[in-house]
């Protein structure tokens, strides 16, 4: 298949040896914003091989750790009133305030897990007699298939519970974080395949950081960091795609025009980290007619983000690593997850806690 | 969430195609979002294709390091 040629080691020697020649004089620091970025660095054991000054960081990468413990509880409310909340695998052990959806399930709750909003869809026509909300997380790479079946018509016993959120924004908010102390950017190739670059150029030109999209393989992430140092070492700041064979400049047009047609720009908050301005979608007024929110005068009390001692809030914005959360892997387990960090698959606690990194 | 995968398209009808991931695991995506041709690879999100990858470029991009390292170290 495609990747396999991104996996060779001969290649990965020779980027490894440059990126020791670049290395500046002083401590430098990378920071990606996908969880997917986050498994390859963990699963080939990048930082193990990086010289001991140059450190990658986790940004918040993770869409299913980043949805505010209010969205969380709002699906849990539907779960508990009798109309069914379908969505992905990773969601529904995610603690919102008090619990998760697994255990509003546990409690009579209506709950199931599904791929794709297809699978929604179909289950919505397959029982026209249930009611059914598709809990849509996720970042730009997920909003487009959200927007096809909404333009496409759902089944009237189907709406949605939307928390889309957007990328680029809240890498700016961690550019206004000064003390996380950002040399570079590696931006998350799968958002960029819907986006393109533009939205990225703001970094280089108004904030002087180098910005680098990059893929998924060991050799992608790698070459992204050497590209990255190339660009320090001459002082420059630019927007650089290493991703070429599934990022376009211009991105995918027919994904950013059904969400404009779907969806309009708001604020959003974020798991632990407040509001950032133009950061999530919402339904456009002409399609407020499949806003679960609306449909079903959702009613959650003041919500709880984080428990006390859990330090996602901080592991989200690669403020510490998982190992210096007083929670990881003592309170907080795979098993017994008591924050976001540690349930989902991208989540970094996750990560760390499979590969054994305690 | 974002992991999205390339799988090659082997059939089309309308707006599902018949994909190959690999390792004989054959499923139906829908392609609405992309301009997809048989044969072509294409990178799959949650059921949805939402990028044609580029087999020449990625041809490319190695060819492409190769050369930037021997260039890095010759200098």
């Amino acid at each position: 298949m495609l990747g396999e040629n991104f996996r060779n080691s001969t290649l990965a020697k020779s980027i490894i040896k440059q990126i020791e020649r670049l290395v500046p004089g002083y401590n430098v620091r990378f920071c990606h914003v996908c969880g997917t970025h986050e498994w390859t660095i963990t699963h080939y054991g990048i930082r193990a091989l990086l010289p001991e000054s140059l450190d990658v960081i986790a940004g918040p990468g993770c869409p299913v750790c980043v949805v505010p413990a209010k969205e969380i509880d709002e699906a849990i409310w539907l779960a508990l009133n009798k109309v069914t909340v379908l969505t992905f695998g990773d969601m529904i052990r995610v603690p919102g305030s008090k619990i998760s959806l697994s255990q509003a399930k546990a409690m009579g709750g209506k709950v199931k897990v599904v791929y794709s909003v297809k699978d929604a869809v179909k289950m919505a026509k397959k029982n026209p007699n249930e009611e059914f909300v598709f809990f849509a997380i996720g970042f730009e790479t997920t909003a487009p298939s959200n927007a096809v079946e909404i333009l496409n018509g759902p089944p009237k016993n189907l709406s949605f519970l939307i928390s889309h959120r957007l990328i680029p924004p809240v890498m700016e908010l961690l550019l206004g974080i000064g003390d996380l102390q950002i040399d570079g950017f590696i931006a998350p190739g799968h958002v960029s395949t819907i986006i393109g670059m533009r939205p990225y150029e703001i970094f280089p030109k108004a904030y002087r950081m180098p910005t680098v999209i990059a893929g998924f393989e060991p050799l992608d992430v790698l070459f992204a960091i050497l590209l990255l140092l190339k660009q320090i070492n001459k002082g420059e700041a630019k927007l650089e795609n290493e991703y070429t064979r599934a990022v376009k400049w211009e991105g995918n047009i027919k994904a950013q025009k059904v969400i404009e047609e779907v969806f309009e720009i708001t604020t959003g908050e974020w798991r632990g980290l407040g509001k950032v301005p133009s950061s999530a979608l919402k339904l456009k007024n002409e399609f407020s007619y499949l806003d679960a929110r609306l449909r079903y005068n959702i009613k959650v009390e003041s919500s709880r983000d984080l428990l006390p001692g859990c330090s996602c809030h901080l592991v989200i914005i690669g403020k510490i690593k998982p190992k210096e959360c007083p929670l990881f892997m003592k309170a907080c387990t795979p098993q017994s997850p008591k924050g976001p960090c540690m349930v989902s698959i991208e989540g970094t606690c996750a990560i760390w806690a499979k590969h054994g990194i305690v | 969430m974002c992991l999205a995968i390339p799988a090659k398209i082997l059939s089309i009808n309308g707006r599902i195609a018949k994909v190959d991931f690999g390792g004989k695991t054959i499923r139906e995506v829908d392609v609405s979002l992309v301009n997809a041709n048989i044969g072509d690879y294409v990178l799959v999100h949650a059921g949805y294709a939402i990028q044609v990858l580029d087999e020449k470029v990625a041809k490319e991009t190695i060819k492409l390091w190769s050369e930037v390292l021997s260039e890095g170290i010759k200098s």
